[in-house]
C-alpha cells in the first residue's frame, strides 16, 4: 500500500495531547457494567491503570484493553460498531478486548464526521485501516527492539506478539514504549483473506445500554442547572409572528421565562411537561407574508413542468428529439409523490450552554462540522470556542443533517443566559419539518424495431433537483438517444434530504416504468433489464457512466435465482426492481398474494453488492430496515398541505408501517473483495418499485402516485 | 403542585409535581429514569410503554393523579437485574436494534404480552405489537426475539 498521506499524519497525535478526557469517559462506561458477570460483560481483561494514546482513533491500556474512537455520528446505521471493527482488524486484537467511544467533533483529528449519504464506511475505510495498522506496526517495532530481532521474526495474533523462541509480549506490556516510537511513513495492510473480525457478525456495541434504558440519546441529556425549552413556531409556511399573549402560559407552575426570537416564541420551564403545557397555552397572532401553498397547487405545478424540456439538459446523448420523430411508437408515463416528513422516533432536540466566551453543545446531529460553523456565525464566536459532542440518535433519515434545532438551542441559551435542553414535541417535529420534497417524473421512450430508440426523463421537484445529481445512472449508456431534464421549483416549504435522497422516489418511478414498458414490449421484466445492461456494457468505459453494468447484472441474476423468478409458485405474483444508489447495487423481488381478496406483500428477496461486508448482522439489519422503510412510505406515506400547513401533526394522522404490514425478507450479499460501500440507504430505493410491480401483477392496477394505499382504494 | 408517592422498580419515591403530569415526564424529568421514551405524547407510538402492576400502559398519556395507592410501576430499568429478562436476552441474541430508541417500549409491551400469551402465534404477536412503531423497521427481528423469548421463558 502507498504512503500515509499528510492528512493522515496530521491525525496521529502523541500520547499526551488527548489527555485524560477519554480516560474518564472510559471509566464511566465501565462503571455502568457488571464486571463480575462475563455473560453480560463484553470486556474480559482487567481495567488498565494507564491508557496510552496512539492516534486519534485508538488508545491501548496497560492491561491490553483497547479503546477505539468511533468518529462518525451514530443514527442507527451501526457505524459505531462497524467503523471500530475496521480499526481492530488491522490492529490485530481480540474484539472482546475492545471498548468503543463516540468521538466528539474534532476537525483536526478526523475528516468527514458526517452521518449521511451512506458514506461513512466507504470514505472511512482506508484511514480506519491505516490507524489500526500503524499502531500495530509500532507495537511490533517495540517488541523487536526489546528482543533485539528483526520485525520479520515477530508474529502477531490477537494483541500478542511472539518470536521464534516462543517468547511473547502483549500490546498492554508494549504500549507505553511503542507509542514513543517513530510513526511509520507507510504501513502494510492485511489481505482481505486474512480478516478475522471483518466479515463476522458483532452485535451493536450499545446493545446492552439500549436494552437497559441507559441515557444514550440526546433527549436523555440531563445536566445540573439546565432548564427545558419548547418553542412555538409559525403554524403555516408563509406565516410571521405579529403579536402574542403569554398571560395564561405564565400561570403554569415551573415556567421561568417566555420570550420572542425572530418569528418564534421560546418557553423555558423546569420540566419538559411544564414547558410543553405553557407553550400550548400561548395565544399568538400570525400574519401571512408569503403565499400559502397547498397540495393541489403542488400537483398542478409539478405536472406543468414535467411537460416541458429545460434549457439545459443534465445529460444529453445522441439526438433525442430527432430519435422520437424516427420512432414507430411513443410510450410515456408519469409518477408523482408527496412531501414526506422524516418522523425520527426521537423528536428533534439539543442541549446548549452558551456563555460569553464559549458554547457547549450536546445532542443528536448528523453534521456536527457544518453545524459548528453555523453556530459560530450565529453567536459571533470563533469555531474553536464551539464544542459539539454527538449523542446516539433516535433515527436521522436526513432530518438531523439540518441543525436548525441546534441553532435554536444555542440562540435560546444565549438570550436566556441559561443551559437549555430544547425539546420538539411530536407536533413540532412533524409541522416544522425539512421534508422530502414533492416531485414528479415523466418518462418517455421512442420504440423502433421493438427496442428503445429514444429516452427522455423530465423531473419536477420543489426546492431542488433529484436526478440532476446523477444523470449518468441507469439506463444511461443503454439507449443511444438519452436525455434528462430537471425543473427545480421554488417553494417556501422547507425541504431537504430524506433517506436515499434523489433515489428514494425516482427508483420506484423508474422501475415501475420499465416494468410496464417490458410488458408493453412483451418482454420479461428481468430479461429486458439484462438486455439493456448488456447494451450498456458495450464500450462502457467510454460512456462516463456512474455505475458498473456488470455488478448490476450480477445482483439482478442472483435476486432472480433466489426468488424463483422464472418459475414462481402458482398462488403468488412477483414484482422486480433494481437500483444502484450510494455506491451499492441492489436488486429486489417482491412476492404478493391475495388474502381475503386484498393484496398482501408476503416476502421480499434481495441481492446486494456492497463489496466487502464488514459486519453481517448489521448489514442485514440495514437492508431489512431499508426495504421495510421503502415499502412503508410507498404504501402509506400520505402528507398533504392546506393553506401552507400540513394536514398531519402526529402519528394518529400519519400512517407508518407496522409489524403486521412487514413481509419476510431474504437477503443475499455478493461475495467479493471490492472495497466496501455503505448500506444505510441503498436497500430502500428498489423496494417501492418491487412492490408496485408485484401489486400491478396481482391487481392489474399500476401505481402512478404514492401512497399506493390510495391507488388500491384500501382503507388501512 | 402536589405530593405523590410512587413505587418505581421496587423503590419508593415522593414527588412534587402538577397533578396532570404524565408518568412519562415524572420518570424522565423527576426521577431521571430516561429509558422510557417520548415519541408522540398521544399514545400512538408505544415508545413510552411501562408496566403498571404488570400491565402495559402508555406513560405519556397517564397522569400521575390517576395512580392508585400501592400501584407498582416497572420501567425498562427495572425489568430485570442486568438485562437478564428472557426478552432482553433474546434481543441480544438477535441483535435487534438499529437506532434503538423505540426498543425499550417494544420490550415492555412484549413482556406483558408474553405473560398472557406464553406460546404466541404470529398473528397474536402482530396484534399485540401493532401499537409499537419502529421507524428503522426492525419488526422482523423484534418478532423473532419475542418467539425466542417465549421458548426460553
Amino acid at each position: 500500500m502507498g504512503n500515509i498521506s499528510k492528512q493522515d499524519r496530521r491525525t496521529f497525535i502523541k500520547s499526551s495531547v488527548i489527555g485524560s478526557g477519554g480516560l474518564i469517559l472510559g471509566f464511566q462506561w465501565l462503571s455502568s457494567c457488571n464486571l463480575d458477570d462475563p455473560a453480560t460483560m463484553k470486556v474480559m481483561k482487567d481495567l488498565p491503570s494507564e491508557w496510552i494514546d496512539f492516534n486519534a482513533f485508538l488508545k491501548i491500556g496497560d492491561t491490553g484493553l483497547v479503546t477505539i474512537m468511533s468518529p462518525n455520528p451514530e443514527i442507527g446505521q451501526n457505524i459505531k460498531t462497524s467503523m471500530p471493527m475496521i480499526v481492530a482488524e488491522e490492529l490485530d486484537v481480540d474484539w472482546f478486548d475492545v471498548l468503543v467511544e463516540q468521538a466528539p467533533l474534532n476537525t483536526v483529528w478526523y475528516t468527514r464526521q458526517v452521518a449521511g449519504g451512506s458514506q461513512s464506511i466507504r470514505q472511512g475505510w482506508e484511514s480506519l485501516r491505516k490507524a489500526g495498522a500503524t499502531a500495530k506496526e509500532m507495537l511490533v517495532n517495540a517488541a523487536a527492539n526489546r528482543w533485539g530481532i528483526d520485525v520479520s521474526e515477530c508474529q502477531v495474533s490477537k494483541g500478542i506478539i511472539t518470536n521464534a523462541k516462543g517468547e511473547s509480549l502483549s500490546y498492554g506490556e508494549l504500549a507505553s514504549e511503542a507509542a514513543l516510537l517513530e510513526i511509520p511513513s507507510e504501513v502494510k495492510l492485511k489481505n482481505p483473506k486474512e480478516f478475522n473480525i471483518i466479515g463476522k457478525s458483532q452485535s451493536n456495541v450499545d446493545l446492552k445500554g439500549i436494552l437497559t434504558g441507559r441515557p444514550l440519546f440526546g433527549l436523555d441529556t440531563y445536566k445540573k442547572g439546565m432548564v427545558y425549552a419548547c418553542v412555538m413556531r409559525p403554524p403555516a409556511f408563509g406565516d410571521s409572528l405579529k403579536s402574542y399573549d403569554d398571560t395564561e402560559s405564565k400561570s403554569i407552575n415551573g415556567v421561568i421565562e417566555i420570550f420572542q426570537f425572530g418569528d418564534k416564541i421560546a418557553v423555558l420551564a423546569t420540566s419538559t411537561w411544564q414547558a410543553m403545557k405553557a407553550k400550548n397555552l400561548l395565544k399568538a397572532t400570525w400574519e401571512s407574508k408569503e403565499k400559502y401553498e397547498d397540495s393541489e397547487y403542488h400537483s398542478l405545478t409539478l405536472t406543468k413542468y414535467t411537460n416541458k424540456l429545460s434549457d439545459k439538459p443534465r445529460r444529453s446523448d445522441g439526438d433525442v428529439i430527432e430519435a422520437f420523430e424516427e420512432s414507430e411508437e411513443i410510450f410515456e408515463r408519469s409518477y408523482e409523490s408527496p412531501f414526506l416528513p422524516h418522523n425520527c422516533m426521537e423528536p428533534m432536540n439539543f442541549y446548549a450552554h452558551v456563555t460569553e466566551d464559549k458554547a457547549e453543545l450536546l445532542g443528536p446531529i448528523q453534521t456536527p462540522e457544518w453545524t459548528e460553523g453555523r453556530v459560530a456565525a450565529l453567536l459571533g464566536l470563533e469555531k474553536e470556542k464551539i464544542h459539539i459532542q454527538m449523542t446516539r440518535m433516535g433515527g436521522g433519515f436526513g432530518r438531523r443533517l439540518y441543525g436548525d434545532f441546534v441553532l435554536e438551542a444555542a440562540e435560546i441559551s444565549k438570550l436566556s443566559g441559561k443551559a437549555v435542553q430544547l425539546v420538539f414535541s411530536r407536533e413540532d417535529d412533524m409541522l416544522a419539518g425539512t421534508y422530502r420534497p414533492a416531485s414528479k417524473y415523466k418518462f418517455k421512450v421512442g420504440i423502433k424495431n421493438n427496442t428503445l430508440h429514444a429516452y427522455s426523463l423530465a423531473e419536477a421537484c420543489f426546492n431542488g433537483e433529484m436526478f440532476g445529481q446523477m444523470p449518468s445512472n441507469f439506463p444511461c449508456g443503454a439507449i443511444d438517444n438519452y436525455r434528462v431534464d430537471c425543473h427545480p421549483i421554488e417553494s417556501n416549504i422547507t425541504t431537504g434530504a430524506w433517506r436515499a435522497p434523489y433515489a428514494n422516489f425516482l427508483a420506484y418511478a423508474e422501475q415501475s416504468f420499465f416494468d410496464e414498458l417490458s410488458h408493453h414490449l412483451s418482454k420479461d421484466p428481468v430479461d429486458f433489464r439484462l438486455e439493456l445492461l448488456e447494451k450498456a456494457m458495450i464500450d462502457a468505459e467510454n460512456k462516463s457512466l456512474s455505475y458498473e453494468p456488470q455488478r448490476m447484472i450480477d445482483v439482478i441474476k442472483l435476486a432472480a435465482e433466489k426468488s424463483n423468478w422464472y418459475k414462481p409458485k402458482s398462488d403468488v405474483n412477483l414484482g422486480f426492481s433494481s437500483y444502484y444508489s450510494h455506491n451499492t447495487y441492489v436488486a429486489e423481488v417482491a412476492e404478493v398474494v391475495l388474502v381475503d381478496g386484498n393484496p398482501k406483500i408476503q416476502k421480499v428477496y434481495c441481492a446486494v453488492d456492497c463489496g466487502i461486508v464488514i459486519n453481517p448482522t448489521g448489514a442485514l439489519n440495514q437492508i431489512e430496515g431499508g426495504i421495510i422503510d421503502g415499502i412503508g412510505h410507498a404504501m402509506f406515506g400520505d402528507f398533504s398541505f392546506e393553506n401552507g400547513k400540513s394536514k398531519s401533526s402526529n402519528f394518529h394522522q400519519y400512517r407508518m408501517i407496522r409489524m403486521k404490514d412487514t413481509p419476510d425478507i431474504e437477503v443475499y450479499f455478493i461475495e467479493n473483495q471490492i472495497d466496501p460501500t455503505g448500506l444505510g440507504e441503498p436497500g430502500l430505493p428498489p423496494a417501492g418499485g418491487a412492490i408496485a410491480n408485484a401489486l400491478a401483477a396481482i391487481t392489474g392496477k399500476r401505481m402512478y402516485t404514492q401512497p399506493f394505499i390510495k391507488s388500491l382504494g384500501l382503507q388501512d | 403542585m402536589a405530593l405523590y408517592n410512587l413505587i418505581v422498580n421496587g423503590k419508593n419515591h415522593s414527588i412534587d409535581v402538577d397533578s396532570d403530569t404524565p408518568l412519562l415526564w415524572v420518570l424522565r424529568d423527576s426521577l431521571h429514569l430516561v429509558g422510557t421514551k417520548y415519541g408522540c405524547g398521544i399514545a400512538q407510538c408505544g415508545a413510552c410503554t411501562i408496566h403498571l402492576d404488570g400491565a402495559s400502559i402508555r406513560s405519556c398519556s397517564y397522569p400521575i393523579s390517576e395512580l392508585e395507592k400501592g400501584q407498582k410501576i416497572t420501567t425498562i430499568e427495572g425489568l430485570s437485574e442486568n438485562a437478564t429478562h428472557a426478552l432482553q436476552q433474546a434481543w441480544q441474541e438477535h441483535d435487534v436494534p438499529q437506532c434503538g430508541y423505540c426498543q425499550a417500549g417494544q420490550i415492555m409491551n412484549a413482556a406483558s404480552f408474553l405473560k398472557d400469551y406464553p406460546n404466541p402465534k404470529d398473528s397474536e404477536i402482530d396484534a399485540a405489537m401493532n401499537g409499537n412503531l419502529c421507524r428503522c423497521g426492525t419488526y422482523l427481528r423484534i418478532k423473532k426475539a419475542i418467539k425466542t423469548a417465549a421458548k426460553n421463558m
